[in-house]
């Protein structure tokens, strides 16, 4: 039937065959970073499309939410009277949050968005949840510097140490965000559901850090075990981290304001963190096949 | 390569596939609760349609092949699986340089961007370099005969702007294989004969052709074999005009 096959039979892959559409991953994606520019400069361009504001909606949005909590909690529930610069503790844990949010959010939609290419064209799909956790960081930017301006206003003094700690954070979140964002992106191409899961998660991220109260709290109320649980999540250590790099300067220095073992939590929370983009990573190869017969 | 005997260097093989089969399930609204409700049934979800099978194909590099078969014998899904675009359900596709896809024009470009940014964008989608579009971007647009509308957001343009675009973008890339679904069906009848014209030139370069058409008299200029696909199997595998005359 085959007529041009050659003689030869099964040399295989050895020969500089190979098999379409089984890329390396993430690492093809490192390969083909001009093209994650452009996807990330696109993302970027249409979601301002037409808006007179622009790029600045990225202040606005963090702004209202940063003034209702202001005075939600810290005013009305008098949080600043309990807690050291409490405006610069809030907004601290709050850009991590947003940059957490956005790029999990928005990485878990990703594939599903890109439909259309996704069932034309083979491109490592890793692309499209890895643009997402770019334009979060271009949208963490900005808040990152209304943030330094706020600490430095209120005295802060950081150590080199202590911007380590801002690193960490943010690498670990960063790390975390796209491997949850991998995990729950490829599954959501087979299951809807996980878009609404994932936001049902997004809504508790907020609480179950300490980004509103301090970690004291929590302590106070919670069993033994209970705590360990707490402080075993990432986006906790994240937060903290962040604290230490960015509040805990401005304050006058108590070593009781940072929660015991924050060190060794933070290095669990960057371990758990590789482990979650391995997972993610795994799972979306595994599914991957059925991406373009699924949209 | 090391070339097994009785075959010359002008038939590397670029194109492999082997035993091919791909299944759909013809239900895609699936959910977390008709996947549950059917696992405690024990039942399967929805028919599945065999669109391939058990189909083998080899291509030579240089060579000009038309998959020709009605609609639903299953030459898209073929070419999807030889894009790497979707994967076998059993058997294996093997290829040898790169490949591009051009499934269909202008899958990645966004009707908010100018033309010249979809150039890019697109251009880097199938698998160029910033330096190699920037080289070939006067070519390009040249060939699209737009050069008035190249800052103009695609969502402006005509439907026939649009598709001279993405096809001089496409027919622009670097690939050994090219695979082309019905996609010449693009402007009018001049534009037309310089696409063909392209791919002619394409052809002579020695790059491999895979073409999936309905125009039985397009397709037996541009290609020398011809491969007959009926439900998903191979019914014939012969020179160009004997295939066409299957169809006609």
């Amino acid at each position: 039937m085959t007529a041009a096959r050659p003689a030869g039979g099964d040399a295989g892959a050895a020969d500089g065959f190979v098999v379409p559409g089984r890329g390396r991953g993430l690492l093809d994606v490192f390969e083909r970073r001009y093209l994650l520019k452009l996807l990330v400069r696109k993302e970027l361009r249409v979601r301002y499309q037409g808006s007179f504001l622009g790029l600045l909606w990225s202040y606005v949005k963090p702004a209202v939410q940063f003034a209702v909590f202001y005075f939600a909690l810290g005013v009305f529930l008098q949080q600043r009277d309990v807690v050291q610069n409490y405006a610069v503790y809030l907004f601290s844990g709050i850009v991590v949050i947003n940059f957490f949010s956005e790029t999990f959010g928005n990485a878990t939609r990703a594939v599903v968005a890109n439909a259309p290419l996704v069932k034309k064209i083979y491109l490592p799909r890793e692309l499209f949840p890895v643009s997402s956790a770019w334009v979060a960081g271009v949208h963490f930017v900005p808040q990152l510097v209304v943030l330094l301006a706020g600490t430095l206003v209120a005295g802060w003094r950081p150590t080199p140490v202590q911007l380590l700690a801002g690193v960490l954070g943010f690498v670990t979140v960063a790390l975390l965000a796209v491997g949850l964002g991998l995990f729950f992106g490829s599954i959501n191409v087979l299951f809807r559901d996980f878009e609404n899961i994932v936001d049902l998660m997004l809504l508790v991220v907020t609480w179950t850090s300490p980004v509103l109260y301090t970690w004291n709290l929590v302590q106070a109320q919670l069993p033994e075990w209970l705590w360990f649980v707490y402080q075993l999540n990432p986006v906790t250590s994240a937060v903290e981290l962040f604290h230490h790099a960015f509040w805990f300067g401005s304050t006058d220095g108590d070593p009781a304001l940072v929660p015991p073992d924050l060190l060794w939590f933070a290095l669990s929370a960057f371990g758990l963190a590789v482990l979650v983009l391995v997972a993610g990573q795994l799972t979306f190869r595994r599914l991957e096949g059925r991406f373009a017969q699924e949209l | 390569m090391s070339t097994p005997a009785g075959t010359s260097a002008g038939t590397r093989t670029t194109i492999r596939v082997e035993g091919v089969s791909k299944q759909f399930h013809l239900r895609h609204d699936r959910s977390l609760k008709q996947l549950a409700i059917s696992a405690f049934r024990g039942k399967d979800l929805g028919n599945t349609f065999s669109a391939l099978d058990g189909v083998d194909l080899t291509v030579a590099e240089g060579e000009a092949v038309a998959l020709l078969g009605l609609n639903g014998s299953g030459k898209s899904t073929l070419l999807k699986l030889i894009s790497g675009v979707m994967s076998p359900d059993t058997g294996r596709v093997l290829v040898r340089g790169r490949i591009a896809g051009l499934i269909e024009v202008g899958a990645g470009f966004h009707p908010d961007l100018t033309g010249r940014e979809n150039v890019y964008l697109n251009g880097a989608i199938l698998g160029m370099d910033e330096a190699t579009i920037g080289r070939r971007f006067d070519q390009i647009v040249a060939f699209s005969e737009i050069e008035r509308f190249i800052d103009t957001e695609v969502k402006f343009y005509s439907s026939g702007m649009f598709l001279r675009l993405a096809f001089a973008v496409a027919v622009h890339t670097d690939p050994e294989i090219f695979l082309i679904d019905e996609i010449l069906a693009v402007g009018d009848a001049p534009f037309q004969q310089k696409c063909l014209g392209r791919i002619r030139e394409l052809r002579a370069e020695g790059r491999t052709l895979v073409i999936v058409s309905h125009d039985l008299n397009m397709v037996e200029g541009l290609c020398d074999r011809g491969v007959v696909l009926e439900r998903g199997r191979v019914v014939a595998d012969e020179d160009i005009t004997s295939a066409v005359d299957r169809l006609r």
